[in-house]
């Protein structure tokens, strides 16, 4: 996270002065469940990417390349609409060790 | 020297009448008693096509206070006017509106809030939004109205200060009462208020802005702080506006007015019209050789503490009126003036007053009993007493 400024190094009334900063908010942190995705079950329909409420699918020229999880969630609803069940929610506490 | 003039209007023409002059872009407005005639006599100047203003007839207060947030969020300056019960539906918005530091000014009449219902005087709703981080200024009379109107602008839209303001008029004995009041040219008055100078407009499209995201536990108490300075501000600010108003029109205001003050040993404070009857009184008894003063308090918040110790210090009595009570704990003025007071020097004996709740009258006859309570040092500083109630 960036260093937190002191209140008089900051706008007025709450004000954000600079368009898109949401981009800069890891909401990734939140997430209790992480979607999984296998490759090989991926038929590349999209129903992910239009479901998806933060934009954490990842996508190319109509090609699924993954789930960004600095902004995923994990709310699932990727999971839920695969119609070829190629994303699997799975518990954060899986990964912990993982990344150490 | 300006060619003013004098007309016999109520206060709430006066309120009117330093608007229109104002001209500004964007008025919402929803009809209340005792505010309404304000807000008919600005929209015959809008149908008259005597100022450009938008005019909005909103559907509630609370909306109107919303649409007044948005307006003045965009860069308009905005106004609306309001009392009572519609100040309480505004409530959630008018502490937004402070919090977004959007320099609104508002003309507030002065009326009991519901329950039991009663159209009449006293401070019980502006006092509600005594935290909401507005300045709140109050009048004696029309004259101070229309004058306090025009400097609020300047004060609201300050750069060290931009905050919302809050012009208290008492209901009916101020806004429906008429008097005689110098008027300024309008060219006048548009040229002492300016040019808003918008502070991060929602309208710059070249530099887009966010009002109001989610400000959580991080970045929220810092807000508050710039909230706390701005407010400090008004101490440095507000007195340079006055002086500019005075070498203009010759009438000079303050945080607060001294009245027979120089050698008064028993000291009244009260805020709003009542401080007309209080002159009064203190005349009557500084004719019979008594030492009595009055404090006028015009400016409720930022509550001027440093002038309140300079003029209270070493007196032998002080009175204060309040038109609201605070239940279960004590009156909002009394608490300010014996607060304020807490390491004075000589500290003077201390008394509260409870008056005029509801619209009951407030005459010289009780302003004196008062007096004589004091100087009859009959004064205890946690006992809260009543005028013109019977018990």
């Amino acid at each position: 996270m960036a260093e937190l400024k002191k209140w008089n190094e900051i706008p007025i009334g709450g004000v954000i002065t600079e368009p898109g900063t949401a981009r800069k908010y890891q909401t990734g942190t939140w997430r209790v469940k992480r979607p999984v995705y296998d490759r090989s079950k991926c038929i590349d329909c999209m129903m992910c990417w239009f479901y998806c409420p933060d934009q954490a699918i990842m996508e190319e020229n109509s090609v699924m390349k993954g789930i960004n999880y600095f902004y995923c969630k994990g709310c699932g609803i990727c999971a839920n609409v695969c119609p070829k069940s190629a994303i699997e929610m799975r518990p954060e506490t899986e990964f912990i060790h993982k990344e150490e | 020297m300006i060619k003013t003039h004098k007309e016999a209007i109520t206060g709430a023409q006066a309120a009117a009448y330093a608007m229109k002059q104002i001209e500004p872009d964007v008025v919402a407005a929803y009809p209340i008693t005792p505010q309404t005639p304000i807000v008919e006599y600005f929209a015959k100047y809008v149908a008259d096509g005597v100022v450009r203003t938008e005019m909005i007839p909103v559907e509630s207060e609370h909306s109107a206070m919303s649409a007044v947030v948005g307006a003045a969020a965009a860069g308009a300056r905005a106004m609306t006017a309001t009392s009572a019960n519609g100040l309480a539906l505004m409530h959630e918005i008018v502490y937004i509106a402070a919090s977004m530091r959007l320099p609104v000014v508002m003309p507030v009449v002065n009326r009991a809030l519901s329950g039991p219902i009663n159209i009449h005087c006293d401070h019980s709703d502006t006092m509600a939004e005594r935290d909401s981080g507005w300045i709140q200024i109050f009048c004696e009379d029309s004259q101070e109205v229309y004058d306090l109107m025009i400097m609020a602008v300047r004060l609201a839209e300050h750069e060290q200060v931009r905050l919302p303001v809050m012009v208290n008029q008492d209901g009916f004995i101020i806004s429906h009462g008429v008097e005689p009041v110098e008027l300024l040219p309008d060219e006048v008055v548009k040229s002492f208020v300016g040019e808003l100078k918008p502070l991060y407009p929602l309208l710059d499209i070249d530099h887009p802005v966010t009002y109001g995201p989610l400000d959580l536990y991080d970045y929220y108490f810092e807000h508050k702080r710039q909230q706390i300075e701005a407010m400090k501000n008004v101490f440095k600010v507000f007195p340079s506006i006055t002086e500019e108003f005075y070498k203009l029109t010759g009438r000079r205001y303050n945080f607060v007015e001294p009245y027979r003050m120089d050698d008064a040993q028993y000291v009244m404070v009260a805020l709003g019209s009542t401080n007309g009857t209080i002159k009064y009184v203190v005349d009557q008894l500084r004719e019979e050789g008594r030492k009595v003063g009055l404090l006028k308090i015009w400016m409720f918040r930022p509550f001027p503490k440093a002038e309140v110790q300079r003029y209270l210090t070493g007196r032998k009595a002080v009175v204060v009126l309040d038109r609201s009570a605070s239940f279960g704990a004590e009156a909002p003025l009394y608490e300010a003036i014996k607060s304020s007071l807490y390491e004075a020097a000589a500290k003077p004996l201390l008394g509260s007053f409870v008056y005029g709740l509801g619209g009951r009258d407030i005459n010289p006859e009780l302003v004196r009993f008062a007096f004589e309570k004091a100087m009859k040092h009959e004064l205890v500083a946690d006992q809260e007493l009543y005028l013109g109630l019977r018990e």
